[in-house]
């Protein structure tokens, strides 16, 4: 209990953090970037859409304090403000529409990727020095070093054109209405497919060395050992004895992971045009399109945030110094 | 017969390290028997070799450790001709061993209960978890623990309980032999000495063997009936404790040096005395007899040549400087 | 001589000989000084002037063009070899700056614990849940065409958290042993505790941290060149990638225009992580290929140590 108060905490805290980071930046960012959209967009919009955006991005006159009283006043009526690009749509519908997408693609990708790189792990470990732990670590350092654009780029170039094996951009064939029946879900996961495997490539590594190391200490701990004295059959060791132990610090490290698996969802995203929010949050960068930049943002950090607290829930239940009090991890 | 069948029955055993400058040698040329219902003591200085070679007997020998030379028998089988599903099978039924630290030999993630099911349903598969479940309360009843704290996690224990549970799993399955390496030295006094006099009682209800290793020389000379002394990787002397006094003429030098080491309560004055010097480094041994440079009694002989291996009855001794009594052999 | 017989004795230099005799850190080592030879000397190894459109577009790898040329008619291999010196510096600048900021932030008020630790402790956590891409591309979209100095900053002030944690939990393990204790009660000021006897001890996860900045940083600068954040007219492997793309390299076919950046990326990238994982072998016994026995090397470990600290 006690736990789930103090990661209730550093929840709501963290998300005032990212709360506020949206409100610091554009009004203290050097050259006062705000301004100079304004200015760009003058003439191009009607003054009152000018006047609106002023207000939202502090060009008036108000003091700091009230100005961040009306900003988190809008955020708690999920009023994030309208689009310049696609105006006057609010920003709230483009994240409506594009977040499910990302959440699909991202998430996926991460229960891919991190499962089977911790499985990988953890038979390169108990077969220390085979083939597998030979190869497996070699391969990955340089998988987790590719650039997600670049990769995703030569990956759309060869089974996107050169085989033809998949579609080549967006989530589904734009003749099909969005509807859940079994064809449609079937276009979707093809449009999936190649994204995905781009994300699962490039994070897989990071959680099979992570794992690898880990299992390997736990290896060596006097527990593990009593355990193959007293007999427990090599399945039962491997899982219950050496992975459950050297799972829990993969896990305490997965809000981290996940940051790495948005930020190359917004790279990957642009690449095959894939309409989530990493797509939209490059073209509202690209378009200056500062209301829709600040939603797209805030929505990816709370996100994140989420599922960082969703997996330390899980994390009181696997490790049962956290749910029965004593030691904190 | 029967009875003189040893539980145990290591046979010029030498176990090595792989180092990046070769082999070193932990134990050397290591010989020592435990008979059925004994109790016998380990004794040495950390680095000694005690701990490598309990865990070389019970075959858990890690990180490039090996058995170079020799063998071990357990009931008369040679514990390193099993195949891997056979040793799975024999160990823990007729040998087991107490970790030193009970603080790490408990998983944190399963409950004690689940830990002792696991020791019984490994090597008992027919055995149902309600049977299983019987036996641990069983077990935590013989280590004097109340069975309410079977479903605790070992951080939730003292490490007196969590000590206690591991002596329980290593008597679950009634073994012959029961290995100790040094079973209380994490514990505070009070603690280690009623962990101690339990031991004892369950070894005289049970009936099993046990290896007791210590550095603790009045420890081991009042738990143990023999008392088997080691001193850079080689048993330099095995006698019985009954026998054991500080006389130089019938002892090892350095048997004698950790006898006269002990408070002797009962001495009208008290007079202490340690062994000069320290342990030597096991990768550069000292010529000839390796205590030579603490010893002193040591001459010329002693620098040069490894003594020869005297034995009489169950008792055993290496060194230059004793009186070879009647009837003793020279192996 | 004498001297260099003492250099030989030191636990340092066995360390690095033992760092040197694993294949895989000798192969990360030679990797990385070649990358770093290429960028030191690119105007000397360059064949052509990397932006000079003066030679036939989109030509495939020839003898007179290694890699090819671009859709402009630039020669790829020298592009590549300049490219270097943008990616690697800002990857290692980067690198430099979340690592220092990391120790400071992550070292000092662990080592004065109390409430300053914690007010720390947590901005260092909420900034390592905070997604760090998404929030370099909001940061640097607010400046315009970021340069190389500008992007080295935003990275490095974003990505300190990780190694802020690490850098804490290690100084609050060194605040009661003995030598510190020791120190202290000597009359030591706490900056000189910090730097003289604490930080030394941690010379290994200062070089990870520094290695893992870097990739992180070369990455993240590539990313954001790619969607074309920085300032696009400096020639690195992250505007070679947006050149290319921009260029529709690959719908042409022109693979060799848009391979080299990311290659270069992954390679040097892997190198890093090669000779970090020697570096881990060599530090955590555990890891090593052939482990010398538990107990004595942990006592070796608690040896050298203390030869660090006396010598």
């Amino acid at each position: 209990m006690r736990y789930f108060v103090q990661r209730l905490g550093f929840l709501l805290l963290s998300l005032w953090a990212a709360i506020t980071i949206n409100f610091v930046l554009p009004r203290f960012m050097p050259g006062n970037p705000a301004e100079a959209m304004i200015a760009r967009y003058q003439g191009r919009l009607s003054p009152m859409v000018l006047h609106s955006l002023e207000i939202e991005f502090g060009i008036s006159n108000q003091p700091l304090w009230v100005q961040y009283g009306a900003y988190l006043q809008n955020l708690a009526h999920g009023n994030f403000g309208l689009s310049i690009t696609y105006y006057p749509v609010p920003v709230i519908q483009i994240i409506a529409n594009s977040l499910p997408w990302t959440l699909g693609l991202a998430g996926t990708a991460t229960v891919i990727s991190s499962v089977l790189g911790v499985v990988l792990g953890i038979i390169a470990a108990w077969r220390r020095g085979g083939k597998l732990d030979t190869v497996l670590p070699l391969i990955t350092m340089f998988t987790t070093a590719l650039p997600y654009q670049w990769l995703g780029l030569l990956i759309l170039y060869v089974f996107g054109y050169l085989l033809g094996w998949f579609p080549t951009a967006h989530a589904y064939t734009a003749t099909l209405t969005p509807s859940l029946t079994p064809p449609f879900i079937g276009n979707v996961l093809v449009h999936a497919i190649l994204p995905a495997s781009t994300i699962v490539i490039t994070a897989v590594g990071g959680w099979l060395l992570g794992m690898r190391n880990n299992m390997i200490n736990t290896l060596g701990e006097d527990y593990v050992v009593f355990a193959e004295a007293k007999g427990v059959k090599d399945r039962r060791l491997m899982f219950m004895y050496a992975a459950r132990n050297a799972i829990l610090p993969s896990l305490t490290g997965f809000g981290m992971a996940l940051g790495f698996v948005v930020g190359g969802s917004v790279l990957v995203e642009t690449i095959f045009s894939y309409p989530g929010v990493g797509y939209q949050l490059v073209a509202a960068v690209q378009n200056e399109d500062y209301p829709l930049m600040q939603g797209l943002f805030l929505i990816i950090a709370v996100s994140v945030l989420l599922a960082n607290f969703i997996v330390e829930m899980l994390y009181g239940r696997v490790d049962p110094r956290v749910r029965r009090g004593g030691a904190r991890a | 017969m029967v009875e003189d069948q040893p539980v145990l029955d290591v046979r010029n055993a030498s176990i090595a390290y792989q180092t990046a400058r070769g082999p070193v040698l932990a134990a050397r040329d290591v010989s020592l028997t435990v008979y059925p219902h004994e109790i016998v003591g380990l004794i040495g200085e950390s680095g000694s070799g005690k701990s490598t070679l309990a865990y070389g007997i019970m075959r858990l020998l890690k990180n490039g450790a090996r058995l170079v030379q020799g063998e071990i028998r357990i009931l008369g089988r040679d514990v390193y001709a099993m195949q891997k599903e056979e040793l799975r099978a024999f160990r823990w039924l007729h040998m087991s061993m107490v970790f030193q630290s009970a603080m790490n030999a408990l998983n944190p993630v399963l409950t004690i209960e689940d830990q002792i099911i696991d020791t019984l349903q490994s090597h008992q598969p027919q055995m149902t978890r309600r049977e299983a479940s019987l036996r641990a309360r069983e077990l935590a009843e013989m280590v004097r623990i109340d069975a309410s704290r079977l479903s605790a996690y070992p951080h939730e224990l003292s490490g007196g309980m969590r000590q206690r549970f591991v002596i329980a799993i290593a008597i679950a399955l009634e073994p012959a032999l029961v290995i100790m390496d040094e079973p209380t030295t994490a514990l505070d006094v009070v603690v280690q000495r009623s962990i101690l006099d339990q031991i004892r009682e369950i070894q005289k209800v049970k009936g099993f063997s046990i290896l007791f290793i210590s550095h603790d020389f009045s420890l081991v000379a009042e738990f143990a009936s023999r008392i088997a002394v080691m001193y850079a990787g080689r048993i330099v002397e095995v006698s019985a404790s009954g026998l054991l006094d500080g006389d130089s003429l019938k002892h090892h030098p350095y048997t004698v040096g950790l006898w006269n080491a002990i408070p002797q309560l009962r001495a009208r004055q008290l007079t202490l005395s340690g062994i000069p010097g320290s342990p030597p480094d096991i990768q550069n041994l000292p010529s000839g007899c390796a205590f030579h440079p603490r010893c002193t009694l040591a001459d010329d002989t002693c620098r040069t040549s490894v003594p020869d291996r005297w034995s009489r009855g169950k008792s055993v001794i290496e060194c230059h400087r004793f009186e070879v009594e009647e009837g003793a052999t020279h192996e | 001589m004498n001297r260099w017989n003492r250099v030989r004795q030191s636990v340092r230099f066995k360390t690095f000989m033992s760092f040197l005799r694993n294949p895989k850190a000798l192969t990360g080592l030679i990797l990385f000084s070649l990358f770093i030879l290429m960028a030191v000397f690119a105007p000397w190894i360059a064949p052509y002037d990397p932006q000079a459109t003066i030679f036939a577009p989109l030509e495939p790898p020839t003898w007179q063009h290694w890699l090819g040329t671009t859709g402009t008619g630039q020669d790829v291999l020298s592009q590549f070899i300049w490219g270097a010196r943008t990616s690697l510096s800002v990857g290692i600048g980067a690198g430099v700056l979340s690592t220092f900021l990391a120790v400071l932030i992550g070292m000092l008020p662990g080592y004065k614990g109390g409430w300053v630790d914690r007010v720390f402790d947590t901005i260092a956590n909420i900034f390592l849940v905070i997604p760090g891409l998404p929030l370099i591309i909001v940061i640097t979209s607010y400046i315009h065409s970021a340069g190389p100095l500008v992007i080295i900053a935003v990275i490095g002030g974003t990505g300190w958290a990780g190694g802020a944690r690490i850098f804490r939990s290690q100084a609050l393990t060194y605040v009661s042993r003995d030598f510190v204790v020791a120190a202290k009660l000597a009359g030591a000021s706490d900056l000189w505790i910090l730097f003289r006897e604490i930080l030394p001890n941690m010379l290994s996860l200062i070089i990870s941290s520094l290695m893992f900045g870097t990739i992180g940083g070369i990455l993240a600068e590539a990313g954001l060149e790619f969607l074309g954040l920085g300032n696009v007219s400096v020639i690195s492997w992250g505007t070679m990638m947006y050149w290319s793309d921009a260029g529709g390299s690959l719908l042409m076919g022109a693979w060799w225009w848009l391979v080299p950046g990311g290659l270069g990326i992954a390679i040097f990238g892997m190198s890093l992580a090669l000779m970090n994982f020697g570096i881990d072998q060599v530090t955590n016994p555990r890891l090593r290929d052939t482990a010398p026995p538990e107990k004595t090397s942990r006592r070796k470990s608690r040896k050298v140590r203390s030869d660090v600290i006396h010598g």
